[in-house]
């Protein structure tokens, strides 16, 4: 068990190196850093003093070894665009963004699953055809589709929600929320729906096909035959015997959520990471960028491993073969 | 219809059953399918009864309607199979039309069911304990403690070693002879009268299978618990049952006390069962076989459904159904055994 979980967070930390070698990479080819700093008329000789001070001229793994250092002591840079420390503008952008991701995973999870379960129970009803339809829709629309339409109708045409920005925000002394306030509450509405929307309606898909398959099943058949109540069949076994599945593509989902919210952030101009990152890009920003990277890199391989140690947690089979 | 309740005497125990002790009757039991073509008839009119703690084989081929009539008996045929007619009699009492409720604390309370596979009986995630109790909680106003302790019991009386340490483990740690006994543990925990064995040996070693049978046997005479003993499997009818049933194409070919049938078989169909059983020391080259297959749900007809592969066919068999009748102690449905040509459908 230890072991496995050892194993575990080894992977994990070389799946960060390689990830943070790549943001470094990122420095390497976009330009020469020391052209950018000096003026045209700079001589050679100034040129390569400025480069030994930078420490630009060691070979390229120690280059990579000091900006591994620097990074895991939380020190990511100057933005070029503005100055700011890198960290700074993170720490600042990422509750709007986290905000909005934890709003969206529980709207998504919160109806996706119950409507999986009942689709999955009652495949045929005219309800559950409903679903499949509806859900037919939220899979094949792109969310700026469905961001510009909400906009549209709530925004524009009924005046009932605001169409961008995160409203008022309190701030916490480290976290700004715009959770506690009406305003705030009300700008979250349309970017959860639209960011969430793909991912309730695949994690009902996901929950459907896998309770129709799990109750096809043997081992329910004998539940049945044991005289257990449709409670303890849908839920106790049922339900528990799809979570693995499910457990491991919402974990990547919402690694996506948090990580790929450029889309819904640019379409309601939400003030999170992912807006961030695209005026980092137009500006070729690339401390931001290499940040930005980095962050999506520890967000997933962070996703990742909870979701290990939840399937140990679900499947016993796990927890007895590490 | 005539009943077979008249052939009770045991093949294997010492004592009879009167007809007063017949735990669960079948009378006349029909299951169709649903098709877009109208009702597709699997089970045609099959009567059965089985007293209490008797264990009673039913045989035939694959098709032949004898797991139909156990999931029948037991209120779970799956969609689109429907009990069509008849009636299934537990204690005397209808059972056939209870509401879903009801059935389920019928459900392994009175009557219990063991499929054909152990591996995939038991729910992976869950420890056999676990779901021991919790079929002793659905049926039992026990607590969990109790349970739990009546769940040690039976672990240890089925013969798994060490039950006390073996119940927190999960299905995946016993070997298939094992949650093979598991999965009788699970059968037995509300101390059912009947337990309907569909193909309990058929997914295990031959080595395993003799002491699965052995085990069913000693808890009818522990618990006067009674079998419905599904298989295709002569060879485990002739060392476990009392009586036997032989079904072909959704009807009783023949009946009767197990050393009758198996020594002394009437139906054509029967002899060749029996003559496909190989015997240790026969010199043979070729093993008996039946030649020809059993007609397709969708191919019976009004006529003997055997009588295509029969060799001692007559014209009256390619006409009509051959009716039960008594001879000695079996029933055997063939025209060479008399009985009035009678029409069906």
């Amino acid at each position: 068990m230890i072991h496995f979980l050892l194993k575990r967070v080894g992977h994990s930390i070389f799946v960060l190196l390689a990830v943070a070698f790549l943001s470094f990479l990122i420095f390497q080819f976009v330009g020469d850093p020391v052209a950018s700093m000096v003026g045209q008329d700079t001589t050679t000789v100034e040129r390569e003093r400025l480069r030994s001070e930078l420490g630009l001229d060691r070979p390229i793994l120690i280059q990579f070894a000091d900006f591994v250092a620097r990074t895991v002591s939380g020190d990511l840079g100057v933005s070029y665009r503005d100055g700011h420390r890198v960290s700074e503008l993170i720490a600042q952008r990422l509750p709007a963004t986290l905000e909005l991701a934890a709003v969206a995973a529980m709207f998504a999870l919160g109806i996706g699953i119950p409507m999986g379960i009942y689709c999955g129970i009652h495949p045929d009803s005219s309800l559950s055809r409903a679903f499949q339809a509806i859900s037919l829709l939220g899979v094949s629309l792109p969310p700026f589709v469905i961001g510009i339409m909400l906009i549209f109708l709530f925004g524009v045409t009924w005046r009932l929600l605001p169409t961008f920005g995160r409203g008022e925000v309190v701030d916490l002394g480290f976290w700004q929320t715009g959770l506690l306030t009406s305003s705030g509450l009300k700008s979250l509405i349309m970017p959860a729906l639209t960011l969430g929307l793909f991912q309730m309606t695949l994690i009902m898909r996901l929950v459907r096909a896998g309770m129709i398959e799990v109750l096809g099943t043997d081992f329910i058949k004998f539940a049945r035959a044991r005289g257990l109540g449709n409670l303890q069949i849908y839920f106790r076994h049922g339900l528990k015997n799809t979570l693995v599945p499910v457990i491991t593509v919402v974990g990547l989902q919402l690694g996506s959520l948090i990580a790929f919210s450029i889309i819904v952030e640019t379409v309601f101009q939400w003030p999170g990471l992912g807006l961030l990152f695209i005026r980092s890009v137009q500006f070729s920003d690339i401390p931001v960028m290499s940040a930005y990277l980095l962050f999506v890199g520890v967000v997933f391989v962070t996703i990742n491993l909870v979701v290990d140690m939840l399937y140990l947690a679900v499947d016993p089979r796990l927890r007895t073969m590490s | 219809m005539l009943s077979i309740l008249g052939s009770n005497r045991k093949g294997t125990g010492n004592h009879r059953v009167s007809a007063a002790d017949t735990l669960l009757e079948v009378r006349d039991l029909r299951v169709s399918f649903a098709t877009r073509h109208g009702p597709l008839p699997a089970i045609d009119g099959v009567s059965m009864s089985i007293g209490a703690g008797e264990i009673i084989g039913v045989v035939g081929e694959s098709g032949a309607g004898k797991s139909l009539t156990g999931s029948a008996i037991i209120g779970l045929l799956d969609p689109p199979g429907y009990i069509a007619g008849g009636e299934i009699l537990l204690d005397g009492k209808r059972i056939d039309h209870l509401t879903p409720k009801q059935m389920r604390h019928v459900r392994g309370r009175h009557i219990s069911m063991v499929f054909q596979d152990p591996l995939t009986s038991l729910d992976p995630l869950f420890s056999v304990g676990d779901q021991i109790s919790e079929t002793i909680r659905a049926h039992l106003p026990l607590s969990k403690q109790q349970a739990r302790d009546r769940a040690v019991a039976l672990l240890d009386a089925v013969g798994v070693p060490a039950a006390g340490e073996r119940i927190d483990h999960y299905p995946h740690q016993f070997s298939g002879g094992m949650r093979q006994r598991v999965v009788i543990a699970l059968a037995l925990c509300t101390e059912p009268r009947l337990i309907i064995a569909d193909e309990p040996t058929t997914a295990l070693d031959v080595s395993v299978q003799a002491q699965i049978i052995t085990l069913l046997k000693n808890m009818r005479e522990e618990r006067g618990t009674a079998v419905m003993l599904v298989t295709h499997d002569m060879g485990v009818i002739a060392e476990a049952a009392d009586r036997v049933v032989v079904m072909y194409a959704g009807r009783i070919v023949e009946t009767g006390p197990v050393a009758q049938v198996v020594h002394d078989a009437h139906h054509p169909y029967t002899r060749g069962l029996m003559g496909a059983i190989p015997t240790i020391g026969d010199d043979v080259d070729r093993l008996t076989q039946i030649d020809g297959s059993m007609p397709r749900l969708s191919e019976r007809t009004g006529a003997c459904a055997f009588c295509p592969r029969c060799p001692k066919a007559m014209d009256v068999c390619r006409q009509f159904q051959p009716p039960l009748v008594q001879v000695g102690d079996t029933q055997v449905a063939c025209f060479l055994f008399g009985g009035e040509p009678e029409a069906s459908q």
